[in-house]
């Protein structure tokens, strides 16, 4: 019941989104990452209707690219 | 994006390094969220740790943990006239002591599902007649949504029945009752709302390593990784792998929504028992929200489990599910005896569906 689901945001209107999960395209509220500046074209994961968090995807390189520097010593 | 998070070749060097820095030590990680249950038996990561890592799972699902007490309230609450309860499709089969909400459906009672609170609200809007009562369950993954509903002034005839409950202070009260755990991998989403602030009090206080992680293969291996690492090097701290989506204080404005609309309060955890400052209740000046003070209901705390369902046990990780003398005999998600049995992320339900007809559980 706590999941929440990658979708891209393809349209911003105040502070509602239309988002695309897997091609299906819904509605969701970005009441909670007001202060996260999402932008059309960004990932948010959503929640019962709502955006939670907008995903930083370099984050996501950085934290592979340690990991994989980690990994391959020794 | 995702996709290099399921790259095969990263899995399986994660994995030859979590065996070569185990080796000589025992680990037991706790999760607590019903997605790295999933992820975690999904791919059989579990099949790919050394026997000395166990990772079993915690009362990561809310559904799970609602007591049935409270269940039978909103059941026997849908059966009045001009009520309407809205709910989560997860928590509709859940058998409260005496009834369900479908049960309380088949006899008539007005139960609709709503993929979130907004729509309960914009069917309270509809329905100006009737009683709207949102039954709002969740952890603080769930919680920010009612208080943003509440904040915005919902309709008079609305009202929500409050049960969200608190990851934190679960977690406190499995390490204070000295059950047999080394670290814990934190929930991802629920950190998204939390931040990692929250668990670096407990690894302190407790001496327990944990991690915050996402929930894709890597993300779940990765974490073990990191709980193992820190036990080898006598540290307990807490890590951060899903910075993509977890920043360290969270997500401010929901927690600033959480309280500006709700307090902390004692709660009741089904096969658990009560839990210190472990729940959410809306504050008094939103009482006219409240469907307790609304219709004046008296909220037992009591607790009751179905004769014979181990889910208490399953919950606190002490028994797997297979060991339920119930599980997949008389309990099975078609005909589900105990509430882990009934939710999608259910430790009992998620355990049945993907593990049952592994190859390894087969030649057994
Ligand atoms: S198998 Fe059914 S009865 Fe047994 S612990 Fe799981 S849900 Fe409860």
């Amino acid at each position: 019941m706590c999941l929440a689901i990658p979708a891209k945001v393809v349209r911003i209107e105040g502070d509602r989104a239309e988002i695309e999960v897997g091609g299906v395209r819904r509605e969701a509220s970005l009441a909670l990452v007001a202060d996260a500046g999402v932008s059309v074209g960004d990932y948010v994961l959503v929640h019962t209707g709502y955006a939670i968090a907008k995903i930083r995807e370099d984050e996501a390189e950085e934290i592979l690219k340690a990991w994989k520097e980690v990994l391959s010593e020794g | 994006m995702l996709s290099k998070f399921r790259d095969r070749e990263l899995v399986r060097k994660v994995t030859e390094r979590i065996l070569e820095e185990s080796r000589g030590i025992s680990v037991r990680i706790m999760h607590v969220c019903g997605t790295h249950e999933w992820t975690i038996t999904h791919f059989g990561i579990r099949d790919l740790l050394p026997e000395n890592i166990e990772v079993v799972a915690g009362p990561g699902c809310p559904v799970c943990v609602t007591p049935g007490s409270e269940i039978d309230l909103i059941a026997e609450l849908s059966q009045r006239d001009g009520v309407i309860v809205t709910t989560f499709g997860d928590v509709i089969r859940v058998p409260g002591t005496r009834t369900s909400l479908s049960e309380a459906k088949t006899r008539g009672g007005d139960v609709r599902l709503v993929y979130g609170i907004e729509e309960a609200v914009r069917i309270a809007r509809q329905e100006k007649g009737k009683e709207v009562v949102h039954f709002s369950i969740g952890f603080e993954t769930t919680a920010p949504m009612a208080a943003v509903e509440i904040l915005k002034g919902p309709p008079e005839n609305f009202s929500i029945f409050s049960t969200h409950k608190l990851i934190p202070p679960a977690m406190e009260f499995l390490l204070k009752s000295g059950l047999s755990l080394d670290g814990f991998i934190c929930p991802g989403h629920v950190s998204t709302i939390i931040g990692v602030r929250p668990y670096r009090r407990l690894a302190e206080k407790y001496r327990k390593p944990m991690v915050v992680a996402g929930f894709e293969p890597l993300d779940v291996m990765l974490g073990i990784l990191s709980v193992v690492r820190q036990i080898r090097d006598d540290k307990w701290g807490v890590e951060n792998e899903y910075t993509r989506a977890v920043r360290e204080e969270g997500n401010v404005i929901a927690l600033k929504s959480i309280s500006e609309v709700f307090e902390v309060a004692d709660a009741w955890w089904r096969g658990i028992g009560r839990i210190e400052s472990s729940g959410l209740r809306l504050r008094g000046r939103f009482k006219d929200f409240d469907v307790v003070s609304k219709f004046g209901l008296e909220v037992p705390s009591e607790d009751y489990m179905p004769e014979g369902c181990g889910c208490g046990e399953v919950l606190k990780g002490v028994m797997k599910p297979e060991d339920c003398p119930l599980f997949g005999k008389e309990c099975t998600p078609n005909r589900p005896i105990g509430p882990c049995m009934v939710s999608l992320e259910g430790t009992c339900s998620i355990v049945y569906k993907y593990r049952r007809f592994r190859p390894k559980d087969a030649e057994k």
